[in-house]
C-alpha cells in the first residue's frame, strides 16, 4: 500500500522473535528519535516477516520508493540508518537484507521467499497487528461483511467445502464437511473452538499469525460460527505465548467496539463472542478432545471419540475445532472464492501450509508454501540446502510425532496423503534438516522421549509402551542393545499404532518407526557397538571407523 | 436393531450399542479392566480391543459402536498379540507379589495374566514404580504400585459418588492417582464409602479390615442386608473360620452396590471384644455374669409378680428398629398376649410417629409412597429437614444420579449442608418455620396456576378449607416468618409446581417437632395439590432412621396399632388376632416412648422390657430418663452391648447380632428383604425371637417356631399387608408391602389412581412455633441430628475401628460470627446448657449453621445432646421436640483443653 503523502515509515519487526532480540529498545528509540528531530516519518510495530535469523529487523520506505530491509539492527545501526535518510534517503548497504517492491511477494529477489505463497502470513509483517484499522485497511473484515449480507450459512459451508480446504493442525479432516457435521448436529448452543495449543517443540506457525494478524483469526472464527450456528467460541492458548495473547486480547476489544464481535454483529442477527482459554502446558491439549476438557475445567486428558466434537463436545453440546491457521484461511477463501483457492496446491490438498523450517538449513525461519512443493524444493531451494558441507541425512517433519526421511524421499510432494504414506504426516508444520552430524537412533529417542513426558497417561499403550520404548532406546544407545530390542521396538510401534486412546499415542511411535524403516542400518551398527554420527558417547564414532572396520 | 457377527455369531442390538456390549449380549467374554457397568465408558485400558474387518487398527470394542454387518474378531490372532503386549507392559510395572497379594483370587490382572499366559515381565530391568503404601486413613490402604491407572475410581468417585476426591496426577510414568492435592485422602474431599474399592480391578485399593484373615478362595460370602440405615443397602459378608473378616457390597435393589462409610467400614463391632456374651443378673447392686436359666427363669418370675401385682399395665416394652420383623411381631404378642398390655413401642416414635400419623390421615397410610430407584427419573427432588448425604448416603447417591440426568435439587434446611451447597435453590430456613415455609410454596402454586386442579378435583377432599388457610401466607408474610427471601420461596415454588414428577424427600428436620404430624400434613398437601402422588418417580419420601424402624411399626411395636396397621380398638380386629393367639386383648391404646418414661417416673410403670434400644441416649431430656429407669422395679434391657440404658437394668440379656441370625428387615421403601445368618452367635449370645420365645414359655404361653420362616408365615397370616410375604419369595429383590396373597407381585409406589384411605384428604395447617425458643438466658436454638461416620447413640459405629477413628469425639457446630462474639476458639471446651441440664463439649467452627443457632449429633454419650432437648410432645404423634430447643454457650470452667474429656 502507498505510503502516506510524503511520509516515510520506519518498520519495526515486533514479533517474539524480533522482541527476543531487542526490537522494544529499538522501538522506543526510534519513535524518540523521529519525535526529537522532527522527522516526517511514521514508525510502525508489525509482526514477524519470517526472516527470523536477522533480527532485528528495520525497514525503511521511503514516499514513492521500495521498503528496505535492514537486518540485525541495533540502536547505533538504526542510528546511522536515520541519519543516512536525514542526508538524503541512501540506504546503508551493507545492513539491507532485502528489498520488497511488491507486497505480494516479498523480496522476491531472495531464494528465500521465492517459492513461498504468502496467503495466511500476507499482512504479518505489513501491518500494525494492534490496528483494527490497519487491518480493515487491507480488506479486514471484508469477507465477513459478504458472508453475513450476500450469503447463507449452508453456502458460506459450502464454499468452504469447495475450496478443498483442509485441516492444518495435522489431521487433515476437510474443513467444510466439519462445519457441515456440526451444523446438522442436534443442541444448542453450539461452540466453536479455535486450537491455538502449539506445542510442538521448536513449531512457532501459529504463534506467528496470532502475533502478527489477530484479526485474520477472528474473522474466520466468527464467519465459522455463523456457518454453524454457534453463539460462543474460545481460543485455547498456551500461556507461553504472552505476546499473542496480549494482542488477541487487544484485537477481541476492538473487534467488539466495532460489531464484528458480540450481540447483533454488523446489525445482521449474529450474536457471537470469543473467550480466551489459556493452556497450561500440556502438550496432548492440542488434542480436541482433552483440549475440551480442559476449556470445561478438568485435566487434560483424551476422551473416545466418537462421539466426535461435532455432536458432542464442549460441555456435551456440537463443537468444532480448528486451529489456527485453518481460521486464518477462511476470510481468504471467502474473498477470493473457493476456485481461485483450488488453484493453489494439488487436488487432494489445497491452498499452502506454513513450515517453521529448523536444523541444518542455511535459511532456518517461517515459511508459507503452496501444497504439492516437494520438501527438496522446501529445503534446497527455499532453505538453501545444508549448511556447511556436510551431507544431508533427513528431514523429520510433522512434529515430534512426526516421521523422519531420507534423501530419496526428498521428492515426495508436500501434501497429506503422500507424507502419511511416506511413514511421516503432514502434522502442523515443524520441519527439522538433519545433517550426516546427527543420530538417527539419539533422534529417535529425543522425539519418543517428549512423547512419552507428554503421555497424560491415560491409556496403557501410550503410558506404558513410551516409556519401554524409551528405556529400549535407551539401551541402543548405550551401546547395550539387542537385534531382538528393534523387534520388541516394532511390536511396541505397533501395538501403538493400532490401539492407542487418541492420536498422541498412536503416532508417538512414528519417529522411531520412520527411522527403523529408512535408517535400520544405523541401529543395527549401534547395536554392534557403533554411532556412525558421533554423537552416542561410549560407541566408536564416524564414518571413517565404520568403513575401516568394513561395515 | 443392528446385525453383525462377532466371531461368526450373528447378533442383533440396538443401534449405538457397543460392540463390547453386543458381545457380551452373545456371551462372547471380551477382557477389559477399566470398563464397568457402573461407570461411564474411558477407554483407557485397551485391553477389550478387537479386529473389524475393514479397520487397520484395533479398536477398543467398549468405545466402538456396532454398524450392520460389521466383522468383528474378538481373538483373532493380531488382537491376542495386542493383548499380551498391554498385559506385558502392565506385569512389567507390577509387585507381581501375588504369593503375597491380598487381592489374589479377586485380581483381573492375575486372571487375564493367566487366560493369556503372560507369565513374567517382558520388557526386563526398566523403570518400576516405588512408592510407600498410602496407609494414613482408617479405613483402607492404597498401593500406588499396584495401581494400573484404569481409572475406575476417579469415575466412580466423580460420576457416582459425586464428590471428585481422586483425580489423575502428572504426567507419563509418573501419573498416578492423586486424592487431593496429592496429600492423601483423608486431605481430600473423600467421604470414605469405599465404594472405589467396589471397582479397583487390582489390589491397588483394600480395606484394612480382614487383611491376612483369607483372601476371596478361603471365604464363604453370606447375601445379607446393612445393619445401620433404613436405605436396606444388600450386601456380603465374608466369613472364615466362623468370623467375618470382610465384606463387599451386593446388587441390592436400594443400593444396587453402592454402600457408605458405615456398611462399608463399620461392621467390625460384630466382633468386637465389648460384645456381651453371658446374661447378667444385678446381684448386691452389680451386674454380673449369670447363666441363661438363672437370668430367664428371674425375668418370667419379676414380669409375672409384677403384672399379678400392679396389672398388665404397668409393664411397658420397647420393641428394636434393629431387630428383625419376626422379632418385632413376637415383641408385641409378648407383650399384648403375654402380659395383656398395649404398652410396647418402638424407637419409630423419636423418629416418624408423626409421619405415621400424618400420611395415615392425609392419605390413608404412613409410609414412603414410593421406590428409591424411582429417584433417578424425578424431574425434581426438593429435599427438606434430611442431611440426605450424611444420614442416608446411598440415598444421596441417588439423587446425584437424577441430577446427572437433568433432575433439580432444591434444598431447605437451616443448615447449610452438602447437599444444600450442590443444590440448584437453597431455602435456609429458620429451625421450626417449616410449615410457614411450605404455606409459602403453595401460596405462590395456588397464585400461580401451577397445581394440578383435576388431581385435586377427583382424588382429594377438603381442599377448600385448605385454600383458604394458605391465602394467609403471601411470600412476603412467611418471609418474616422464615427468614426467607420471597424471590426463593417464589423460585422453588415455580421449580417443583412445574415439575412433571418432583419427589419430596423428609427426614427428622420434618417430623421431630412438636409440630411434626402438621409439617408432615404440609409434606402431603404439597404433594397432593400438585399431583404428584400416585405415579412413579413422584411422591413423598420419609426416610427412615434405622434398618428395620419400617418393619417394627409394621409388625405393630406400636401402641396403637396391633400387625399391619390394624386398630386394637377394632372389636373385630382384636377377636381375629384373638383368635390366632389364643388369648383375650387389650384394646386400650398403650403408652408411647416417652409416655412410658413418664409414667415410670410417676410411677405407674413398674417394670420395663427394653430390647435393642438405648433411651439413655435417644430419649429427649435423658436426665429426667435416668430416673424414671431407677424407680423401676425391674429393668430388662437385650442387646448386643452393655449400652447406657443396659447398666441401669437388673438382667441384662446377651442378644445376637445381625450377622448372627435369620429374618427379614423392611427398608424405608417398604421393602422386605432377608437377613442370613453368616455366623453363630458370640459367646452365649442369642436371637431376640429365641429370647422372647423363652420367656414366654416361662409365662405360660408356648411360643413354639422352629425358625423365622415359620414366624413370617404367621406375620402372613394375621396381616394382610404382609399377606403374601414368605421367606422362600424374597430372594433377591425381596418384595414391596402392600403384598396381599402368595400370588400378588408387591407394590412399587402407593396410591395409585385411588388412595389408600379413597380421597386423599387436604389438612390446613396453621404454623405454630416450637414449645422452647431462644430468649436472653438461654439465646441459642439448639438442633439436633446425625452425622455422617456415626449412627443412632453410637453403640455400633462408635464400636467400629474405622468410625471411631473418623470421628472419635462429639463437637457442637457454632457460626464463626457468634463464636467470634463470645470469644471462642475452634476446639475450646464449652458447657451448653438448657433447662433440662449441661453437657461439656468442643466447639466446631463452621458456617454451616446460622449465628443464633447450634448443632450437635447426638450419638455421644459423654456429651449427649439429649441431655439438652425438650420432651415437648406433638400432640398427635407423641413425637419429642428433639430438633428445636433453647440453650446457653458457656466457656467451660476447665478450659485448658488438655484436661477435655472428649479429646
Amino acid at each position: 500500500m502507498p505510503t502516506q503523502e510524503g511520509k516515510a515509515r520506519i518498520i519495526v519487526g515486533m514479533g517474539t522473535c524480533g522482541l527476543a532480540a531487542g526490537a522494544r529498545d529499538l522501538y522506543t528509540f526510534l519513535r524518540r528519535e523521529v519525535a526529537r528531530r522532527r522527522l516526517d516519518a511514521e514508525v510502525k510495530p508489525v509482526g514477524c516477516i519470517g526472516m527470523c535469523e536477522n533480527e532485528v529487523l528495520v525497514d525503511v520506505q521511503l514516499p514513492g520508493e521500495s521498503r528496505v530491509t535492514y537486518g540485525n539492527m541495533d540502536v547505533e545501526r538504526a542510528r546511522r540508518v536515520l541519519e543516512e535518510l536525514l542526508e538524503g534517503g541512501r540506504a546503508v548497504e551493507e545492513w539491507v537484507v532485502g528489498i520488497i517492491d511488491d507486497e505480494a511477494h516479498p523480496y522476491r529477489d531472495l531464494p528465500f521467499y521465492r517459492k513461498q505463497e504468502r496467503f495466511v502470513l500476507a499482512r504479518s509483517g505489513f501491518i500494525d497487528p494492534n490496528s483494527i484499522d490497519d487491518y480493515l485497511s487491507r480488506e479486514g473484515y471484508r469477507a465477513l461483511k459478504r458472508v453475513l449480507e450476500e450469503m447463507g450459512p449452508e453456502e458460506v459451508v459450502e464454499v468452504i467445502k469447495t475450496s478443498g480446504l483442509r485441516g492444518r493442525g495435522g489431521a487433515g479432516f476437510p474443513t467444510g464437511t466439519k462445519w457441515e457435521l456440526c451444523r446438522k448436529a442436534p443442541g444448542h448452543p453450539k461452540y466453536i473452538i479455535c486450537n491455538a495449543d502449539e506445542g510442538d517443540p521448536g513449531a512457532f506457525m501459529d504463534r506467528t499469525i496470532l502475533e502478527g494478524d489477530p484479526h485474520a483469526v477472528l474473522e474466520g472464527m466468527v464467519i465459522g460460527a455463523y456457518a454453524i450456528g454457534a453463539s460462543m467460541g474460545y481460543i485455547y492458548i498456551r500461556a507461553e505465548y504472552p505476546l499473542a495473547i496480549e494482542r488477541l486480547e487487544k484485537a477481541i476489544v476492538a473487534a467488539r467496539r466495532r460489531g464484528f464481535l458480540g450481540d447483533d454483529i454488523l446489525g445482521s442477527g449474529l450474536s457471537f463472542d470469543v473467550r480466551i482459554k489459556k493452556g497450561a502446558g500440556a502438550f496432548v491439549c492440542g488434542e480436541e478432545t482433552a483440549l475440551m476438557s480442559s476449556i470445561e475445567g478438568g485435566r487434560g486428558m483424551p476422551r473416545p471419540r466418537p462421539p466426535y466434537p461435532a455432536e458432542r463436545g464442549l460441555w456435551g453440546k456440537p463443537t468444532n475445532i480448528n486451529n489456527v491457521e485453518t481460521w486464518a484461511n477462511v476470510p481468504l477463501i471467502i474473498r477470493r472464492g473457493a476456485e481461485w483457492y483450488r488453484r493453489v496446491g494439488t487436488a487432494g490438498s489445497t491452498g499452502t501450509k506454513v513450515f517453521a523450517m529448523t536444523g541444518k538449513v542455511a535459511n532456518t525461519g517461517l515459511v508459507e508454501v503452496p501444497m504439492g512443493i516437494t520438501l527438496r524444493e522446501i529445503i534446497y531451494d527455499i532453505g538453501g540446502g545444508i549448511k556447511g558441507d556436510v551431507p544431508f541425512k533427513a528431514v523429520q517433519i510433522g512434529g515430534p510425532s512426526g516421521g523422519c526421511l531420507p534423501e530419496e524421499m526428498l521428492d515426495t510432494p508436500i501434501d497429506y496423503d503422500s507424507l502419511t504414506e511416506a511413514g511421516a504426516m503432514m502434522g502442523s508444520g515443524g520441519m527439522v534438516v538433519m545433517d550426516e552430524t546427527s543420530c538417527m537412533v539419539d533422534i529417535a529417542r529425543f522425539f519418543t522421549r517428549f512423547n512419552h513426558n507428554e503421555s497424560c497417561a491415560k491409556c496403557t499403550p501410550c503410558r506404558e509402551g513410551t516409556l519401554r520404548m524409551m528405556e529400549i532406546l535407551d539401551r541402543i544407545v548405550a551401546g547395550e542393545g539387542t537385534r531382538e530390542d528393534l523387534d520388541r521396538l516394532e511390536e511396541l510401534g505397533e501395538v501403538l499404532q493400532k490401539t492407542s486412546l487418541c492420536g498422541l499415542g498412536q503416532t508417538a511411535p512414528n519417529p522411531v518407526l520412520s527411522t527403523l524403516r529408512y535408517f535400520r542400518e544405523e541401529y543395527l551398527e549401534h547395536v554392534e557397538g557403533h554411532c556412525r554420527a558421533g554423537v552416542c558417547e561410549g560407541l566408536s564414532g564416524g564414518r571413517a571407523q565404520k568403513e575401516v572396520r568394513g561395515g | 436393531m443392528v446385525k453383525l457377527y462377532i466371531n461368526k455369531t450373528r447378533v442383533a442390538v440396538p443401534e449405538g450399542t457397543s460392540v463390547f456390549n453386543a458381545a457380551r449380549q452373545a456371551e462372547i467374554a471380551i477382557p477389559h479392566l477399566c470398563y464397568h457397568p457402573m461407570l461411564s465408558v474411558s477407554g483407557a485400558c485397551r485391553l477389550c480391543v478387537v479386529e473389524i474387518e475393514g479397520r487397520d487398527d484395533l479398536p477398543a470394542s467398549c468405545t466402538t459402536s456396532v454398524a450392520e454387518d460389521m466383522v468383528v474378531w474378538t481373538e483373532s490372532e493380531r488382537v491376542i498379540r495386542a493383548r499380551k503386549v498391554v498385559l506385558s507392559l502392565y506385569l512389567a510395572n507390577h509387585p507381581n507379589d501375588c504369593l503375597t497379594c491380598e487381592k489374589t483370587g479377586d485380581c483381573r490382572l492375575q486372571d487375564y495374566a493367566y487366560l493369556y499366559g503372560v507369565q513374567k515381565p517382558y520388557y526386563q530391568g526398566g523403570a518400576r514404580k516405588d512408592y510407600p503404601i498410602e496407609d494414613t486413613n482408617p479405613c483402607f490402604e492404597r498401593d500406588h504400585n499396584k495401581c494400573i491407572l484404569c481409572g475406575r475410581c476417579v469415575l466412580m468417585c466423580d460420576e457416582v459418588v459425586g464428590v471428585h476426591a481422586y483425580d489423575f496426577g502428572y504426567r507419563s510414568a509418573d501419573a498416578k492417582i492423586v486424592a487431593g492435592m496429592d496429600m492423601g485422602l483423608e486431605d481430600s474431599a473423600c467421604i470414605f464409602c469405599g465404594n472405589c474399592i467396589t471397582v479397583c480391578p487390582v489390589g491397588a485399593l483394600m480395606p484394612k479390615w480382614g487383611q491376612g484373615k483369607g483372601r476371596a478362595f478361603d471365604v464363604r460370602r453370606v447375601e445379607t442386608l446393612c445393619p445401620y440405615c433404613g436405605v436396606g443397602c444388600r450386601l456380603f459378608l465374608h466369613v472364615n473360620h466362623g468370623q467375618v473378616v470382610g465384606m463387599s457390597p451386593a446388587a441390592g435393589p436400594a443400593n444396587h452396590n453402592l454402600l457408605c462409610v458405615k456398611g462399608r467400614f463399620g461392621l467390625d463391632f460384630i466382633h468386637h471384644p465389648d460384645r456381651l456374651k453371658r446374661p447378667l443378673v444385678r446381684r448386691d447392686g452389680r451386674l454380673q455374669e449369670a447363666s441363661w436359666e438363672e437370668a430367664l427363669d428371674l425375668v418370667a418370675a419379676k414380669f409375672t409378680a409384677i403384672k399379678d401385682r400392679y396389672g398388665p399395665d404397668a409393664i411397658a416394652g420397647i420393641s428394636s428398629a434393629k431387630a428383625t420383623n419376626e422379632e418385632n411381631y413376637l415383641m408385641q404378642k409378648f407383650m399384648r398376649a403375654v402380659i395383656g398390655t398395649n404398652n410396647v413401642d418402638n424407637s419409630a416414635r423419636l423418629c416418624h410417629a408423626s409421619t405415621l400419623t400424618g400420611l395415615a390421615r392425609a392419605f390413608g397410610s404412613g409410609s414412603m409412597t414410593n421406590t428409591i430407584a424411582e429417584l433417578e427419573d424425578a424431574d425434581v427432588i426438593f429435599v427438606i429437614g434430611s442431611n440426605t448425604s450424611e444420614a442416608h448416603p446411598v440415598i444421596g447417591f441417588w439423587v446425584k444420579k437424577a441430577e446427572k440426568k437433568g433432575a433439580k435439587l432444591i434444598v431447605a434446611d437451616p443448615r447449610e449442608i452438602d447437599m444444600a451447597v450442590d443444590a440448584d435453590l437453597h431455602l435456609r430456613h429458620l429451625p421450626g418455620t417449616d410449615a410457614a415455609l411450605l404455606n409459602g410454596m403453595m401460596y405462590v402454586i395456588l397464585e400461580e396456576g401451577l397445581w394440578d386442579r383435576e388431581f385435586v378435583e377427583q382424588r382429594t377432599k377438603n381442599f377448600a378449607a385448605f385454600r383458604e388457610r394458605v391465602k394467609r401466607y403471601d411470600p412476603e408474610r412467611v418471609s418474616r416468618i422464615t427468614g426467607v427471601q420471597p424471590e426463593l420461596i417464589r423460585k422453588a415454588a415455580g421449580l417443583y409446581g412445574g415439575a412433571d414428577r418432583a419427589t419430596i424427600l423428609y427426614a427428622m428436620g420434618i417430623t421431630q417437632h412438636t409440630t411434626g404430624t402438621l409439617n408432615v400434613y404440609q409434606i402431603a398437601n404439597l404433594a397432593m395439590l400438585t399431583g404428584n402422588v400416585g405415579r412413579r418417580s413422584t411422591g413423598v419420601y420419609p426416610l427412615r432412621g434405622q434398618n428395620n424402624v419400617q418393619g417394627a411399626c409394621d409388625m405393630g411395636a406400636l401402641p396403637g396399632y396391633l400387625p399391619g396397621y390394624q386398630r386394637p380398638d377394632n372389636a373385630e380386629v382384636r377377636e381375629k388376632f384373638e383368635r390366632a393367639w389364643g388369648r383375650p386383648l387389650p384394646e386400650r391404646e398403650g403408652l408411647s416412648v416417652v409416655e412410658m418414661v413418664k409414667a415410670a417416673l410417676a410411677g405407674s410403670v413398674k417394670a420395663m422390657y427394653i430390647v435393642g434400644e438405648n433411651p439413655m441416649l435417644s430419649n429427649p431430656n435423658v436426665n429426667e430418663c435416668r430416673l424414671a429407669l431407677e424407680r423401676l422395679e425391674f429393668l430388662v434391657v437385650q442387646d448386643i452391648f452393655l449400652t447406657e440404658t443396659a447398666r441401669l437394668a437388673d438382667v441384662v440379656l446377651p442378644a445376637a447380632s445381625f450377622a448372627e441370625k435369620d429374618g427379614t428387615f423392611t427398608n424405608t421403601e417398604r421393602r422386605v428383604q432377608l437377613l442370613r445368618k453368616a455366623i453363630p452367635p458370640v459367646g452365649e449370645a442369642r436371637p431376640d425371637w429365641e429370647i422372647i420365645c423363652d420367656i414366654s414359655r416361662r409365662m405360660g404361653y408356648p411360643m413354639e417356631y422352629g425358625s423365622t420362616e415359620e414366624i413370617m408365615a404367621e406375620i402372613a397370616e394375621v396381616t394382610p399387608i404382609y399377606g403374601g410375604i414368605y421367606h422362600d419369595r424374597l430372594g433377591d429383590a425381596g418384595l414391596q408391602w402392600p403384598c396381599y396373597d402368595r400370588d400378588h407381585p408387591g407394590t412399587t409406589f402407593l396410591h395409585h389412581e385411588r388412595f389408600a384411605g379413597g380421597l386423599g384428604e387436604f389438612v390446613p395447617v396453621e404454623d405454630r412455633a416450637p414449645e422452647e425458643l431462644p430468649d436472653e438466658e438461654y439465646p441459642f436454638v439448639l438442633m439436633t441430628g446425625r452425622i455422617l461416620y456415626h449412627f443412632h447413640t453410637g453403640s455400633m459405629s462408635r464400636r467400629s475401628q474405622a468410625l471411631d477413628a473418623l470421628r472419635p469425639d462429639g463437637y457442637v457446630e457454632i457460626n464463626p460470627e457468634a463464636a467470634a462474639r463470645l470469644g471462642i476458639e475452634e476446639g475450646e471446651e464449652l458447657v451448653i446448657s438448657s433447662r433440662r441440664g449441661r453437657i461439656t463439649i468442643k466447639a466446631l467452627l463452621t458456617k454451616q449453621v446460622h449465628p443464633r443457632a447450634v448443632f450437635i449429633p447426638f450419638h455421644f454419650a459423654e456429651a449427649a445432646a439429649n441431655v439438652l432437648t425438650n420432651d415437648a410432645l406433638d400432640p398427635e404423634a407423641d413425637i419429642p421436640e428433639l430438633k428445636v430447643c433453647a440453650v446457653r454457650i458457656e466457656k467451660s470452667a476447665h478450659g485448658d483443653p488438655r484436661r477435655s474429656p472428649v479429646s
